[in-house]
């Protein structure tokens, strides 16, 4: 297997462990955080595979508007006796 | 082989999306699915050794071997959708714990 | 228990993909594997030709000896498309992906901006009334409030930059409005008392839908079908080309931009305490 290749599946593997993280958390800043990893290795995966457009969109997306979105539902009033 | 990564990807956001109560768990769960879902669109269209679909001052004719262009067009229009389905999802979030006080589905009361 | 349950259906769920998509030979359903694509058996080869509508109109005749002979080979070569030589091809723009978007499959992508505002007007809707900042835990640092008004210029002008090129680099009008929503998210950011003036947001959102649809219905008028490109397609590679697409994309990313903006300030700020 190339050098390509093998980075490849090694950042695959890293989403899916990454994906498993968010979901079995215990705070949810961690599960949004681990998402906006997960939109950034996407967009490794997306230039490698040699679509600058759909590279661009989920690079500006993922990490500019879904990740503060779900910060600023997360930091609304808190009512008492609850974390984050 | 990126593939087989993919569908792992899709089949653990359908995992989070069968097991968990909270709502801001269940968009997340979401999100995943659909990075996962587009990473495999955009695999099936990938060609060994082309380049991407541009003519440019350097690759300026259309008889080099070019990657398929059709399916990034269509992720292109999937992650848009995802955007709006997140907001509007994350919307509705905010308006439940506003009325009930929590973000967990099993506590919240009424029907 | 209902773990253990849900693993198993979604390993079951995924032994069952594997085996339909990799295994068996039913060709020729079968599906490609990855990287070995043909080009010139899908039809996205037209796309990368630009010659999608060659070929169409020439009825299937009955053949006979009369029309073989006189009829030349018009299905033989289609022209190769040169980056700044060739003229009037049939979409124009150097980007293959912008030309399917915007030119062959324009509908999707009227469907699509719909899609985007029933979700940005649900949003409007469910976050409405007199609003106030909600207060962030921290304070803005020194560098965060001045060098945001820096940097807000510049990500607005690269956000213009990126839809008005849509036909000749990567991007477009998605990505384009998208950078402007964050600009103007950031100013959101560095200041805790800063909004945003909706009201001019939605004038410009709703102004550039309802030109995007007079645009395909002046296609209709002229051309004959809905959304086809009516203005002449230049040279490949130009900046003034490609018709009607570096209009449509402007349009669709002001459309964006407004729409993204009138979400962030409605998550950003919070009902007035009664």
């Amino acid at each position: 297997m190339s050098m390509m290749e093998l980075l490849q599946l090694a950042m695959g593997v890293v989403m899916v462990v990454l994906g498993i993280v968010a979901i079995n958390s215990k705070k949810k800043i961690t599960s949004v955080i681990m998402l906006s990893a997960i939109s950034m290795l996407a967009v490794v995966l997306f230039v490698v595979m040699r679509a600058p457009d759909v590279a661009i969109t989920e690079a500006v997306i993922g990490s500019g508007l879904v990740t503060v979105l779900f910060v600023f539902t997360l930091f609304s009033k808190k009512k008492e006796g609850e974390d984050v | 082989m990126i593939q087989y990564v993919s569908i792992a990807l899709m089949l653990v956001g359908i995992y989070g999306l069968l097991t968990q109560k909270n709502v801001i768990k269940l968009i997340v769960s979401l999100n995943i699915f659909e990075v996962g879902i587009n990473v495999f669109i955009i695999s099936v269209g990938y060609v060994s050794g082309g380049i991407a679909p541009i003519l440019t001052s350097q690759n300026n004719t259309s008889a080099l071997l070019y990657v398929d262009p059709l399916p990034q067009a269509l992720v292109l229009t999937s992650i848009v959708i995802g955007v709006g389905v997140t907001a509007l999802a994350l919307a509705f979030a905010r308006r439940m714990h506003k009325q009930y006080g929590t973000y967990n589905l099993d506590e919240m009361e009424g029907e | 228990m209902k773990q253990v349950v849900s693993i198993l259906l979604v390993v079951a769920l995924g032994v069952f993909v594997f085996l339909a998509l990799y295994t068996g030979d039913h060709s020729p359903l079968q599906f490609t594997p990855y990287g070995e694509a043909d080009l010139s058996t899908r039809v996205s080869q037209r796309f990368v030709d630009k010659t999608v509508t060659l070929g169409m109109g020439e009825a299937e005749t009955a053949p006979d000896a009369q029309a073989e002979a006189d009829a030349p080979a018009f299905e033989a070569m289609p022209a190769l498309v040169v980056y700044g030589e060739t003229r009037d091809a049939e979409t124009g723009s150097a980007n293959m992906v912008t030309s399917i978007v915007v030119n062959y499959r324009s509908f999707d992508t009227l469907g699509e901006v719909t899609v985007l505002f029933i979700a940005a007007f649900g949003v409007g809707l469910l976050l409405s009334g007199k609003r106030k900042r909600q207060q962030p835990a921290y304070e803005p640092s020194f560098i965060l409030k001045h060098g945001a008004r820096i940097v807000f210029g510049i990500m607005v002008v690269f956000g213009v930059y990126v839809f008005i090129h849509g036909h000749l680099t990567p991007g477009g009008g998605f990505p384009g409005g998208s950078i402007i929503a964050a600009a103007i998210l950031l100013l959101y950011i560095a200041d805790n008392e800063f909004q945003a003036k909706v009201k001019t947001f939605k004038i410009l959102e709703g102004v550039a839908g309802s030109l995007y649809v007079i645009a395909g219905l002046l296609g209709l008028v002229i051309g004959g079908y809905f959304l086809q490109n009516f203005l002449p397609t230049g040279v490949v590679g130009d900046l003034v080309s490609a018709g009607v697409i570096p209009i449509v994309y402007i349009l669709i990313g002001l459309k964006v931009g407004s729409e993204l903006t009138g979400v962030i300030a409605g998550f950003a700020t919070e009902e007035e305490a009664e």
